[in-house]
């Protein structure tokens, strides 16, 4: 992919940008990890980056954070070259694992990294709030994979940056500890931080993040807010339920235009089409017609899980 | 519980800065004094094998040096000290820093590049400063009675081994894999112990070897200590500038091949 000189200017240009990536191009040997990729994110927004493994989602984000040179494309990240000096202050990193002396302890890491920044966040609280106090005194290697974890996130918002890279954040933690993590990128977003995460839960990058980009083979395969990219381009839906099974669904479907219905398991029952309130009402009453309940019933929505299998393939690799 | 009970609005709201400088640089240095006191590997390198050698060469009589043996002991045990600090030591944790990603996170945040060197040049002066204490002081319990007036030849030797053996140290740890540098450190400091005119006096090498010796960082430091704190004599400008250019040169490599992973 060329580079032109239009499109770096107006982006380097844009305050309104904290991430503008054209043309981006890294290899290593054979391997072509990241292959012309183009990413923006809107300052104040949550963008999450999905991929298969080796899609190519680290080494973007390590370039971004300076860490790795490009081979070719424009990086611009709150209007500087990722390598500037004067952005470090301004960025909050949290690798993907590790990050901290094998022997240090939790508070120490935490103080070291808090003492870089001019005004830092309280470090007792926010090892408190993120359940490290009992870990305080435990060395890093010592400690548990989520509270590695854990302790990570804190190193990369202690500073109070504006722009913050998060490196699968929640890979690896218990329900409790995810939760959590959500709690935290939102009161970031509501604060007016920039975040930019990778993950692999598509629950996650469906309830947190205002842009989505998925990657494959180092390419950007499709991009949009979680609603455009489940909006179904058919606008087709699925009602799903469960009954006493062999119900006569043609009978049904004359009262269902524009519908198809089917039974692929005795018993539980598929519906097809332009789905609303109407149809709903219209199934529950068919069935009560028949003295049947309508167990279970669910509008389904196309899931990001789908739209991410479908353009990304379901073999593994 | 919910993002507003856990989370005060405005918490987060972004307010980007870098720390004082002198703060981060005693912050970083103590952090990194205090993982090397309590490490135990680290530990024996620096303190327990020089002091065991202290005592051992002292009183055993192994190794033919000058009598009394402590005044001929002791500035060699202080040479190895320094190379264990400064230049095992610190490739050792350099590669594993490496390794594990520790520059990494210190390099994404405000701190300078050349703060991060010197927080951890700082801290090695601290160990050797806790080194040269303990040993001086059980050298003195043996009997030690240097000559003080090799003491304003014996501090600059003193810094400048520890320069070029950390510059030495820098090179090793900040460029190989963290095994590699596991393994070439503590064979180096083996070799130099043995053959490097640390433990076995210039004197009692083949002639051959000996000005080699002469011209490696260990035989400079060790040699220049003993006359000036067991001969009372100068050195003479040799060890200075054989420190120097162990120093300079390493030094400079160094800043070309350290990485941060
Ligand atoms: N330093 C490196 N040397 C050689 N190949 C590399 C290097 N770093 C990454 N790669 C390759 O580049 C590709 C992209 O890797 P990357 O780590 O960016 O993937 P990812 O999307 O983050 O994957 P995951 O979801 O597993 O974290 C992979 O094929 C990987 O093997
Ligand atoms: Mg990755």
């Amino acid at each position: 992919m060329s580079l032109d000189a239009t499109t770096s200017n107006r982006s380097a240009a844009d305050p309104d940008q904290v991430l503008a990536v054209h043309g981006l191009v890294k290899r290593f040997g054979a391997v072509t990890a990241v292959d012309g990729l183009d990413l923006a994110q809107r300052r104040g927004t949550v963008l999450a980056v999905l991929g298969p493994n080796g899609a190519g989602k680290t080494t973007t984000i390590e370039i971004c954070e300076g860490f790795q040179r490009p081979d070719a494309g424009d990086v611009r990240v709150l209007g500087h070259r990722p390598d500037a000096r004067e952005l470090r202050p301004r960025i909050g990193v949290m690798p993907q694992g590790g990050g901290a002396y094998p022997g240090v302890r939790a508070g120490e890491m935490l103080r070291l990294v808090a003492s870089c920044a001019r005004q830092p966040l309280d470090v007792d609280w926010l090892l408190g709030v993120l359940g490290l106090t009992d870990a305080l005194r435990t060395p890093y290697k010592r400690l548990s994979g989520g509270q590695q974890q854990r302790l990570s996130l804190a190193c990369a918002v202690v500073g109070r940056p504006e722009l913050v890279f998060l490196d699968e954040p929640t890979a690896g933690l218990d329900p409790q500890a995810r939760r959590l993590v959500w709690d935290l990128v939102r009161a970031l977003r509501t604060d007016g931080v920039s975040v930019l995460l990778t993950t692999h839960l598509m629950d996650e990058a469906e309830s947190l993040a205002d842009d989505v980009v998925i990657l494959d083979h180092g390419r950007v395969v499709a991009t949009g807010t979680p609603a455009e990219l489940t909006a179904d381009a058919t606008d087709e839906q699925r009602l799903g339920f469960r009954a006493s099974p062999g119900l006569p669904l043609a009978d049904l479907l004359t009262r269902l235009p524009g519908c198809t219905a089917e039974e692929p398991d005795p018993g539980r029952y598929v519906i097809r089409g332009p789905i609303g309130p109407r149809e709903v009402s219209t199934v529950t009453a068919w069935c009560a017609e028949r003295g049947v309940l309508a167990e279970e019933l669910k509008v389904v929505r196309r899931s990001l899980e789908d739209v991410f299998l479908d353009l990304t393939g379901r073999e593994l690799r | 519980m919910s993002a507003e009970t856990r989370f005060a609005p405005g918490t987060f709201t972004p307010a980007p800065g870098r720390g004082r400088l002198g703060r981060m640089l005693a912050v970083q240095t103590a952090t990194e004094t205090k993982l090397a006191l309590r490490n135990g590997e680290q530990l024996l390198l620096t303190l327990i094998i020089p002091l065991a050698l202290l005592v051992g060469l002292t009183e055993l009589p192994i190794i033919d040096i000058g009598t009394p043996r402590v005044d001929w002991v002791a500035p060699r045990v202080l040479a190895l000290a320094i190379m264990s600090t400064a230049f095992t030591s610190q490739a050792i944790s350099l590669g594993f820093d490496r390794r594990y990603g520790v520059l990494k996170r210190l390099a994404a945040t405000a701190l300078p590049r050349w703060l991060l060197v010197a927080g951890r040049v700082l801290s090695a002066c601290c160990i050797v400063v806790v080194q040269l204490v303990v040993l001086s002081a059980v050298a003195a319990l043996l009997g030690w009675s240097p000559h003080l007036s090799g003491l304003g030849e014996a501090v600059p030797l003193l810094v400048l081994g520890a320069l070029a053996f950390g510059a030495l140290g820098v090179l090793l740890g900040g460029s190989v894999r963290a095994e590699i540098t596991l393994a070439v450190a503590n064979a180096v400091w083996f070799v130099l112990l043995l053959a490097g005119g640390i433990a076995v006096p210039e004197s009692s090498l083949p002639a051959g070897l000996a000005t080699v010796v002469d011209l490696l960082p260990s035989g400079a430091l060790a040699g220049g200590l003993t006359d000036a704190l067991a001969r009372g004599t100068s050195p003479g400008a040799g060890p200075y500038l054989v420190l120097l250019a162990w120093t300079v040169v390493p030094g400079l490599i160094a800043t070309r091949t350290t990485r941060l992973t």
